[in-house]
């Protein structure tokens, strides 16, 4: 994206503990206006990263810029434009939600009001607890406080360290849609780092890979998806001619898997019409296309090479 | 920034059940005294003026509110440590434990002024705990018991202050009792900053204290000559100010060893607080 306003520029991040090599070779770059997936193993450094760039870990060496300036020398600026939650979103469980984000937002550089502070716990969904302590708060709910946390001083930049991490199924949707909320209404930059590939795949407008403590790829989710083979499941009505027409083409190399009504097939994305075409012309009912797992098996695929 | 973070602090430690523990062994203990002393507190004066009776007549309110003040501040001191160490042992490490100290850290405020906010609530916590005992001893004190001159038993024999030159001593002395708190509370701040939970700093906060007090009983030439430089062999120098003639320059050495500490341990706590990792 060159041209573009860049928020976080990490180039050639190292953090070492001792013998111990966290993080050995990490860069990126994210872009105002950016959900950007921040993806890798576990241990693969992306915790370490985060915590660095919130100025929580000292770098061994490398260098951090956000907003065009040096984390280093420029701490307290950039910090005033950024919020996050690192890991699990921890409050002072002695004290009302509406306590926990007042502390926060003193803290924060800007003066917070307390219809703000209201405005903020409605919007994350939590009206009407804002004067129960979080000693009695679920998982869920402490998340949707820490996005709370994340916006009260209004920041540029908003960093989710594995915000779906131990959340049910309806937890993690209510989690995305907050995160698109933030991009979509409140025009909010969002590094997201998660383990949930489907997460990113379905938010993230660019991603990073980082594995073994070093950069792996990054760009645009869909150029980095579309630039590789998907596996297509194509449900039709005779499996057998469908396989013999793949085989009659020299397209049996593409085959993946055969199961009982569909044939999966490893193709790039321009493929599927044609075959499509080739299944109907031969008179093959195709009853559904759907391309499957696409960032799982990039993923692995990048990971395990 | 600074008194917006200091604020937080206030807030936090008011808001924290284990801060009233302190409040209530205090009152509790205070109020076990002082019931103790209306009950049998003349037997326990005749013990102590037994002695003396044979040359010397007692005349007026002997057991009054000013020697029940000097009593309980002369127990409670040495026990008052861990009341203070229980909160104070707790700003940094419980923040580690909790795991608010990630948060805490990622806001547009340095290390030293979040630590140094830390540390002015815990000394305010502190002031309020001996004020707390000084209202107990002195004002319940003198309610229940009445006023009168000071009778002080030290090592050069009996000392007797005249009530209206009573004032500017308490006051002194609960000052210099303060600063030995101070230098406490700086203690287990600092050991909170090299602790990931909230029992660590307490316990070795009174394992310190004792160690020290061992250190400074034990007479062994090769220790006496550290035993000055220890801060708990200064943590009774409240007590010089009921002494006549006043020992100035005891009390000015008293102060400048427990300054000392208090600016050393602090030193430590900052460097060991902005150098720190956080990976809690």
């Amino acid at each position: 994206m060159p041209g573009e306003d860049k928020i976080i520029e990490v180039s050639h991040l190292v953090k070492h503990y001792g013998k111990f090599k966290a993080v050995e070779d990490v860069s990126f770059d994210v872009y105002r206006g950016d959900v950007y997936g921040f993806l890798g193993p576990n241990g693969a450094g992306k915790s370490t990263t985060i915590r660095t760039m919130l100025s929580l870990i000292r770098p061994t060496s490398g260098q951090i810029r956000l907003f065009g300036k040096n984390l280093l020398t420029e701490r307290n600026y950039i910090l005033q434009r950024i919020g996050c939650i690192v890991e699990k979103p921890d409050f002072y469980k002695y004290l009302s939600a509406e306590k926990n984000l007042e502390i926060f937002a003193r803290l924060s550089g800007v003066s917070v009001t307390k219809s703000k502070v209201h405005e903020i716990i409605e919007f994350v969904g939590l009206k009407g607890r804002e004067k129960d302590k979080l000693g009695g708060f679920s998982h869920g709910m402490k998340q949707r406080l820490g996005i709370a946390q994340t916006l009260i001083h209004d920041p540029e930049l908003i960093i989710l360290d594995e915000p779906t991490t131990g959340l049910d199924p309806q937890g993690i949707i209510d989690i995305r849609n907050l995160i698109l909320q933030l991009k979509n209404e409140r025009n909010k930059t969002v590094l997201l780092s998660s383990h949930i590939l489907s997460e990113i795949e379905l938010i993230a407008t660019r991603m990073v890979i980082i594995n073994k403590g070093r950069t792996i790829v990054q760009g645009s989710v869909s150029e980095l998806l579309n630039a590789q083979e998907l596996i297509v499941a194509f449900s039709v009505n005779n499996i057998e001619k469908a396989r013999q027409l793949l085989a009659n083409a020299s397209l049996d190399k593409v085959i993946d898997k055969i199961e009982s009504n569909s044939i999966l097939l490893h193709i790039p994305q321009e493929k599927i019409p044609v075959l499509n075409k080739l299944f109907c012309d031969n008179g093959i009912d195709v009853y559904s296309i759907e391309a499957k797992r696409k960032l799982e098996d990039y993923f692995l695929k990048l990971i395990n090479a | 920034m600074f008194w917006k973070s200091t604020y937080n602090e206030f807030i936090k430690i008011a808001a924290k059940p284990r801060s009233y523990i302190g409040v209530g062994a205090i009152t509790l203990i205070v109020g076990i005294i002082l019931f103790a002393m209306k009950a049998d507190g003349m037997n326990f004066i005749s013990f102590v003026t037994a002695p003396f009776e044979q040359s010397l007549s007692f005349e007026g309110n002997i057991l009054n509110g000013n020697l029940i003040a000097f009593i309980i501040l002369q127990m409670l001191i040495i026990h008052v440590p861990l009341l203070i160490a229980l909160v104070t042992g707790d700003l940094v490490s419980g923040e580690a434990a909790m795991g608010t100290i990630r948060l805490l850290l990622t806001k547009p405020v340095s290390r030293t002024k979040i630590l140094f906010s830390k540390y002015l609530a815990g000394c305010a916590y502190t002031f309020i705990i001996l004020l707390w005992m000084g209202f107990m001893a002195l004002i319940v004190g003198k309610w229940l018991f009445g006023t009168g001159d000071l009778m002080v038993l030290n090592s050069d024999g009996l000392i007797v202050l005249q009530e209206h030159d009573l004032g500017w001593r308490f006051a002194l002395g609960f000052s210099v009792a303060f600063l030995s708190l101070v230098t406490i509370a700086t203690l287990s701040l600092t050991l909170s900053c090299f602790s990931e939970n909230s029992i660590g700093p307490i316990v070795s906060t009174m394992a310190v204290i004792i160690l020290f007090n061992i250190i400074g009983a034990l007479d062994v030439p090769v220790l006496q000559k550290i035993q000055p430089y220890l801060f708990t062999t200064h943590m009774m120098a409240w007590r010089s100010f009921f002494e006549d003639p006043l020992p100035t320059e005891k009390i000015i050495n008293s102060i400048i060893i427990l300054l000392v500490h208090i600016v050393g341990l602090l030193g430590i706590a900052m460097y060991k607080f902005n150098k720190k990792d956080i990976l809690s």
